[in-house]
């Protein structure tokens, strides 16, 4: 895709806390600013309607309004994150805005997809250590850290939590080594080839299932 | 051999390859492309110098941000405006197919694809959204993917795909009158949850299913996508066939009775197992309405709005209350008899003739309460000229609606057509999101003769006592 993707391997950064359930893409970036035909200038817009009042000015009420929580780059949220819309602009906007992992105990399935393509590292998480997670932030009064090893599938806080989380093998690599999936994807361009030359011998004959 | 599920059929028959890491290489039969999620993918391919693949398999379409207004007029906002002009112009250059604002077949993605018969059983088919799961109702395998992956499809005609779970989803019973699709689904997504079917493609099936209109499975398949499954998908049979035989893009002649024999083994065999079943009592459910801010938080309109404390987890408490703020409605409230402001008939749920026939029964002559903007906003041209053939938009008019051209309109907002804050709007779309049809605007979504019927009594009613 021509687009240069960041490698994930390891990452050490600021969390900031979303403690909702099912939040939507519509809520991470409204559809006002779904007209750019560009993949950038999607940071300013996310989660704009929380954000911003409807004047204009910062919703101080916001939790990604909080000082602490000002340059995080790691974002704890609810259960089915990213649910609703297919739109990859809501992964840009998070990614852009700063953001280089989420952990969750679940993700939306094209959000996590989408997250993959473009170097975000979405984290599953049992709702027990997401919880535990949550009690740390809380009790840090919001100062918190955490470091997100991938190469090692573990995420710690260097103040007694750790845990191992899981990943597909072939998402693993992608994010790792930074790859395009296209690029990827043309080195089997033979067996794409294969596959529709047998469906041309097969024209005509009629499918059997 | 092991009796192979409707949707592990059609896997099987797709995979180009299998990587060791875990995902397959899926062929795509059709890709659906419209203008908010393909510019940056075509983009993309520019900047790689690559083609598209295969461009006789790849169809476009304008619908998310277009005006519902005259067609005749300029696109008043440049933005819009200039979305459209990347289609156009990545259109003509990479060879693709477009339905542009001036085609008598434009229309909302998913209206278009079956109604020209492109949409057919056994297919892969792809779009830059996550309605996709719309096309699943002809026992295709269709899945909304983000705008990467619309490039990958572009350049490569292939998706990569984890084999997803599956679920049964078994609805058996006949529907009480006033009962309709838009129902059974809401209701089924009230019982399981918004993530209830996450990480599964789901199989509908049923009498109560099998009973169902092409259109009436359509509008279950849509909102697969609000129980948190990519895809989901029903098997076909004669009401299938009957439905495409015909369509501009369907084989014809001694291809089309080839296709419907190998068609009509696309269903799952006996004592094929899903990794999850779940049922549904189609003769029990009321009309539903929803009294928050996702799909799952749904009732029967005989109902009321529920009490946060009433709610097992502290998780469930906190997002009904967030919820029930966001709705300005208080606990125990009666849904039905809640004054209304605006009114939505449209979407890629329903927006098809059936939906605008059933709405227009209910309007038949009555007129709209003072007070209440009520427009329909056909799902595509064809719709839009059916229905003028039928005289359904003189009874629209007459009534009091507006009567607009297609596209996705109101149930997204991006165009002009959106709730001012504070706005209570009975809708017949799919998501009744925080904003998501303007922001501050509050959603409640339900089917169309309950819509049409709220549009008449300036409040949510329950349409079974309006029998016409």
């Amino acid at each position: 895709m021509g687009l240069v993707i960041e490698p994930f391997v390891r990452h050490s950064g600021a969390v900031a806390a979303l403690p909702r359930a099912d939040v939507d893409t519509d809520q991470i970036i409204p559809k006002q600013f779904l007209k750019r035909v560009e993949r950038t200038g999607f940071g300013p817009a996310l989660f704009y309607d929380w954000r911003f009042r409807p004047d204009g000015s910062v919703n101080p009420g916001f939790e990604l309004n909080r000082p602490e929580a000002k340059g995080a780059t790691i974002l704890l949220a609810g259960a089915n994150f990213g649910c609703g819309s297919s739109r990859e602009h809501a992964v840009w906007a998070l990614a852009e805005y700063g953001f280089r992992a989420i952990l969750a105990p679940s993700f939306a399935d094209i959000f996590y997809a989408n997250c993959c393509q473009n170097g975000v590292l979405a984290v599953r998480l049992s709702s027990e250590e997401i919880a535990e997670l949550l009690r740390r932030h809380a009790a840090a009064g919001g100062v918190y850290r955490l470091s997100i090893d991938l190469a090692e599938q573990r995420v710690e806080d260097g103040a007694g939590f750790a845990a191992a989380f899981a990943i597909e093998a072939y998402r693993r690599e992608m994010l790792l080594h930074g790859l395009d999936e296209i690029g990827r994807t043309l080195l089997v361009e033979e067996r794409i080839a294969a596959y529709e030359k047998g469906r041309e011998k097969g024209n005509g004959k009629g499918e059997t299932w | 051999m092991t009796p192979r599920t409707l949707f592990a059929k059609l896997w099987d028959a797709h995979v180009v390859h299998r990587f060791p890491e875990g995902p397959a290489l899926l062929y795509v039969d059709l890709h659906l492309v419209h203008e908010v999620t393909s510019p940056q993918a075509f983009a993309g391919l520019r900047q790689a110098r690559r083609r598209v693949r295969r461009p006789e398999l790849t169809v476009a379409t304008v619908d998310h941000n277009v005006p519902t207004g005259d067609r005749a007029l300029p696109i008043e906002d440049p933005v819009s405006a200039r979305q459209l002009d990347a289609l156009a112009v990545n259109a003509r250059e990479f060879g693709v197919e477009l339905f542009d604002l001036h085609s008598a077949s434009q229309g909302i993605v998913h209206v278009i694809g079956p109604e020209l018969g492109l949409t057919q059983p056994g297919m892969i088919i792809v779009c830059g959204d996550s309605h996709t799961s719309t096309h699943g109702a002809f026992g295709a395998l269709a899945v909304g993917i983000g705008t990467s992956e619309v490039e990958h499809v572009l350049a490569t005609q292939c998706l990569v795909w984890s084999e997803p779970r599956t679920m049964e989803a078994s609805l058996s019973g006949a529907p009480g009158p006033g009962v309709t699709a838009k129902d059974l689904i809401l209701a089924l997504i009230g019982a399981i949850g918004t993530a209830g079917a996450a990480g599964h493609v789901i199989e509908y099936a049923g009498d109560a299913i099998r009973a169902l209109s092409m259109e009436e499975r359509m509008t279950v398949c849509n909102m697969s996508i609000e129980a948190g499954a990519r895809a989901g998908m029903i098997a076909p049979d004669d009401t299938t066939f009957a439905y495409l035989a015909g369509r501009p893009r369907a084989p014809r002649g001694a291809a089309w009775d080839r296709a419907v024999a190998g068609w009509r083994g696309l269903q799952s065999d006996p004592g094929a197992t899903y990794d999850r079943r779940v049922t549904l009592d189609a003769a029990r459910v009321p009309p539903q309405v929803t009294w928050g801010t996702s799909p799952g938080m749904v009732s029967g309109v005989t109902g009321a709005v529920p009490d946060p404390a009433d709610f097992p987890t502290d998780d469930e408490r906190r997002a009904v209350s967030r919820a029930l703020e966001y709705m300005d409605l208080a606990p125990g409230t009666p849904l039905a008899g809640l004054p209304i402001d605006r009114v939505f008939l449209g979407s890629c749920t329903n927006g098809r003739i059936e939906d605008l026939r059933a709405a227009a029964r209910v309007v038949r002559g009555r007129r709209v309460a003072s007070g209440v903007r009520a427009m329909v906003v056909p799902g595509s041209q064809q719709v839009r000229a059916q229905a003028e053939r039928e005289g359904l938009d003189r009874v629209f008019r007459e009534a009091g609606f507006e009567w607009r051209n297609a596209g996705c309109s109101m149930c997204l907002g991006m165009n002009a057509d959106t709730l001012k804050a504070g706005e209570r709007c009975a809708s017949t779309s799919n998501r009744n999101f925080e904003g998501r049809q303007g922001r501050g605007g509050r959603t409640h979504l339900m089917s169309p003769p309950m819509a049409a019927a709220a549009a008449v009594a300036g409040r949510l009613v329950d349409v079974r006592e309006w029998a016409s």
